[in-house]
């Protein structure tokens, strides 16, 4: 082939780069390895996170739930995951008619009119959520209650630093563990929104209807944010509660904890706000002969076309994740969803229950849950935590003082549809006895 | 006996899920409820009244059959060349996917304590590293989660090194030089950063103008440059020692666009070339599958100088030889996504670069130039090639010579598709008339390149033999072309319920 081209020489293709800034040597990583040694490699570093072969208890943003097997089979077809984004749609339907679907699935879940082809995850889709209401409103300052996730508030923070974006903390409620009062009163002519999330970072339900009230009472934007997407099947949904627009991440939709990513953000508004949406948009389409089909529509928001003046600098988004929703949500159903839901809400409950009548041990937000609660221990977390994966292969919940400095023998506690009454009784007994 | 065809398979007339919805019917089995029920303490006015109406009843055959019948509806790279310029669609390695599937970093939580993540902090250090020496730069974070969130990341890097350099005087420093060559986030993340943005143009040649870069950067308050390399049109930007040095003499730093680092990964160095911050994607040069529009994995790579900027936590290896997260970067600007970025493709790609070895990476970077020169001078004669210049991995051409027919760009990728071809990238970059960008990438011989000029020649000539036949194209497929202006008037972008 070099030949038919006129070269003499592999070295020669490199013409065009000046002598001096080629590499005069091998790289410096290692040489290439087999089928069979790299597989042992990697077997070999996945020994070394004990962590996955536990008992897990772990929650706070990424989700156990049972992932129905039909789901990798579809990802793993190469007619999904190796296509590129819809740029044609004659070719390109399958992907184009799985996000139409995604996206009416998600204004199903979430109560809300339109939602986008997805965003990287739930905490950056919750930053350009903020953007998009400083857009929508041209106001400048956002409340957010500090019971949202710390890593969502710290994205949220890195994406407003240049945007002239004021971004108001307001302390949760140490009784109820919900927002507090002072949030709404937070709210003033100048906020475009209020940024809430439910369940909370401490499992904690919010009362979204009354939270939209406020914000709308000073022409805000109610913002909500949900970690655990599965509680979709048993909560009010923020729409029906009058929220403006819904950011959540979709792990718990069949997608595997993967050391956190990736897994696939959803974000849905009001009609009236679609064309201040950030991402993409696939709407229907007819051709000539008046077949339907699916294209990505309202591009002119999008950065390929309106350069600095797009709604988002978002391209490439979570395409093959929010086909695995797309499975999951499909396989499990209208009533799927729903029963894993009530599941989760009832382990949890019971599992607080059996937790809080430990010696020691206390629950100390009033607040209502759904699958997660916060423990007090009656020692430091970290501690008490590490002794119950070593001893009893048990990860038993999350020390709030790895995010939250200040809560030395809180600890968080998920329990999903996977966790067996077997597991729970460990837990229970674990604490009892470590 | 003759068998006659009634009617075509009911694949092509897939509905959507929801109009294949029958009250009543699942497709899943959860075990029974295993504990004493115990009340709730969710209020009723915050429960779900809706039943979830309109979500979908199916059961899993329903849901096997809808998603396979809607899968021979998309081209993949696995059917054949995918030749999108500047999208880098290579074949995406099955073992890789094994990889990422192994249960000891698929099952793990990211919250969970460091200690019993070793294995996978191990592998985000050990691609961290390899990263580095594949740019030059020694500063890496894998948090972002794409090309563009990369961006972002790179140019927030900069934003705040100027600012930690010039204090308030770094106020008059906002603006951002960009080519009117460049992917439009650039632009677009440049101004999430807070940057203005002021285009440079190129030259008949292909490259940047140094003159206007020399004019812009004597306004004095330019924050700094991001310019892709080799550059959209695929030529390398052979001044780009000068370019570097231009810029940072006005005091202002280089960002380097990697998208196109594919073509130089074994044979050149961003960071020996002056340049100070890059993305990386993965989901390109590292061949992590694109997954239909993602997921991607944008890592950013700096300097020493700017390290300290680099998003929280670090991954960093302590003396003992364990790794641990490292929060204590008070410059960081920050986090830009939660947890480490999209770990699972910083598996795939560390797989790809250990399966193909260090000689493997420089052997698929010479083939992916050699296979776009090969398609270019098959090509030369027949479309119109605006740049002389030759080109690296992907060579762009233009609709010059077969518009005077009245057949475009457009219509000549919509051709393409009959002939069994994905199409090109097409009117990108936006400096270029009737654009057709073509990248075969390594992953494609010589037998099936040979058909893919054979197929543009072809094209060439009914062009201008038959014009209606290219401009009706395609004519194979499920649908034909479809009304995109009516769909974007009056957008229907969900599914209702037909009595709502």
């Amino acid at each position: 082939m070099l030949e038919a081209i006129g070269l003499g020489s592999a070295e020669e293709l490199f013409d065009s780069i000046p002598q001096d800034l080629r590499l005069q040597r091998p790289l410096n990583t290692p040489a290439a390895l087999s089928e069979i040694e790299l597989l042992d490699r990697f077997e070999q570093m996945g020994a070394r996170n004990a962590g996955a072969r536990r008992i897990s208890f772990l929650g706070g943003g990424a989700y156990s739930h049972y992932i129905p097997t039909i789901v990798d089979h579809i990802l793993s077809r190469s007619e999904f995951f190796t296509a590129y984004t819809p740029y044609q749609p004659e070719i390109s339907q399958g992907t184009l008619q799985t996000i139409f679907e995604f996206q009416t699935l998600v204004c199903q879940l979430t109560g809300m009119d339109v939602a986008n082809a997805s965003m990287y995850d739930g905490s950056t889709a919750l930053a350009e959520a903020v953007l998009m209401a400083e857009r929508v409103t041209k106001r400048s300052k956002v409340v957010a209650s500090t019971a949202g996730h710390p890593q969502y508030l710290e994205v949220v923070r890195t994406y407003v630093q240049h945007a002239g974006i004021h971004l108001d903390l307001v302390e949760f409620d140490e009784k109820t563990g919900q927002s507090s009062h002072a949030l709404a009163e937070a709210i003033d002519d100048t906020t475009a929104a209020l940024v809430v999330q439910s369940p909370n970072f401490f499992g904690c339900v919010e009362d979204l209807a009354a939270l939209a009230d406020a914000a709308h009472a000073k022409g805000a934007l109610l913002v909500v944010a949900i970690t655990e997407a599965m509680s979709l099947g048993l909560l009010k949904s923020p729409g029906a509660c009058g929220a403006d627009i819904v950011v959540a991440e979709g792990q718990s939709f069949g997608v595997p904890l993967s050391f956190g990513g990736p897994y696939v953000g959803l974000f849905a508004t009001r009609d009236k706000y679609a064309r201040q949406i950030p991402g993409r948009l696939v709407g229907e389409a007819y051709d000539k002969q008046g077949r339907r089909g699916f294209v990505l529509t309202l591009a002119t928001r999008e950065q390929h076309i309106r350069r600095e003046k797009a709604t988002s600098n978002i391209c490439t988004n979570e395409g093959l994740i929010a086909l695995a929703a797309t499975v999951y949500l499909e396989t499990m159903g209208r009533r799927g969803v729903q029963e894993v839901a009530q599941q989760c809400a009832k382990k949890a409950a019971f599992t607080a229950r059996a937790i809080s009548k430990l010696n020691g041990y206390s629950l100390p937000f009033s607040g209502p849950y759904f699958n997660e609660f916060v423990v007090r221990a009656p020692g430091n977390a970290v501690d008490l935590l590490a002794r119950l994966g070593k001893e009893k292969g048990i990860e038993g919940g999350i020390a709030l003082s790895r995010l939250m400095p200040d809560r030395p023998n809180d600890f968080l506690v998920c329990v999903t549809e996977t966790n067996s009454r077997e597991q729970i009784d460990a837990l229970v007994e674990g604490l009892a006895t470590v | 006996m003759t068998i006659t065809k009634v009617t075509s398979h009911i694949s092509p007339n897939e509905h959507l899920i929801f109009e294949r919805s029958q009250t009543g019917r699942i497709g899943y089995r959860l075990p029974a409820l295993d504990v004493d029920e115990v009340e709730l303490n969710i209020p009723a006015e915050f429960r779900r009244e809706d039943d979830l109406e309109g979500m979908p009843e199916v059961s899993e055959v329903d849901v096997i059959r809808h998603f396979v019948r809607m899968s021979t509806w998309n081209y993949s790279i696995d059917i054949g060349m995918y030749p999108l310029g500047s999208c880098t669609m290579k074949y995406n390695s099955r073992l890789n996917e094994r990889v990422a599937r192994i249960a000891g970093f698929a099952n793990l939580h990211p919250l969970t304590d460091e200690q019993d993540a070793q294995g996978a902090l191990q592998v985000i250090y050990e691609l961290q590293q390899h990263l580095a020496e594949i740019t030059g730069l020694p500063g890496i974070s894998l948090q972002p989660a794409a090309g563009a969130h990369g961006e972002m990341t790179g140019i927030m890097i900069i934003r705040a090194f100027l600012d930690a350099r010039d204090g308030a005087a770094a106020s008059h420093r906002r603006t951002m030089l960009i080519p009117d060559s460049a992917h439009g986030t650039n632009p677009a993340s440049a101004h999430l950063s807070g940057f203005s943005v002021k285009t440079i143009r190129s030259t008949a040649e292909g490259l940047t103008d140094l003159d206007h870069l020399r004019e812009l950067c004597a306004h004095g308050e330019v924050a700094g440059l991001m310019l892709t390399n080799p550059n959209t049109l695929g030529l390398f930007e052979r001044n780009i020692k000068q370019i570097c040095e231009i810029v940072h003499e006005a005091g202002g730093l280089v960002y380097m666009d990697g998208a196109n680092m594919n073509a130089l990964v074994g044979v050149a160095r961003p960071g020996d070339m002056g340049v100070d911050v890059i993305h990386l994607n993965l989901h390109k040069t590292f061949s992590t599958p694109h997954g239909g529009g993602g997921p991607g994995c944008g890592p950013c790579c700096c300097t020493k100088e700017l390290e300290p900027f680099l998003p929280v936590p670090r991954i960093v290896k302590s003396g003992d030889s364990s790794y641990r997260l490292d929060f204590n970067q008070p410059k960081s600007i920050g986090r830009v996504k939660a947890f480490f970025g999209n770990y699972g493709m910083m598996l795939r790609a560390l797989s790809y670069t250990l399966t193909h070895g260090n000689d493997g990476l420089r052997e698929a970077t010479e083939a992916a130039v050699l296979n776009a020169r090969y398609v270019a001078a098959g090509l030369v004669e027949t479309y119109d090639k605006p740049f002389a210049g030759s080109p690296m991995h992907e060579v762009v051409f233009t609709d010059k010579k077969q518009s005077r027919k009245g057949v475009h760009t457009l219509d000549i990728a919509k051709r393409l598709i009959d002939y069994g071809f994905h199409p090109m990238t097409i009117y990108f970059p936006l400096i270029v008339q009737g654009a057709m960008l073509i990248e075969p990438t390594e992953s494609v011989g010589r037998q099936e390149l040979d058909q893919f000029v054979e197929a543009m020649k072809s094209i060439a000539v009914e062009a201008v033999e038959n014009p209606e036949l290219v401009l009706n194209a395609p004519h194979n497929t499920r649908i034909g072309r479809l009304d995109e202006a009516t769909a974007a008037r009056k957008p229907v972008l969900r599914w209702k319920p037909e009595n709502s």
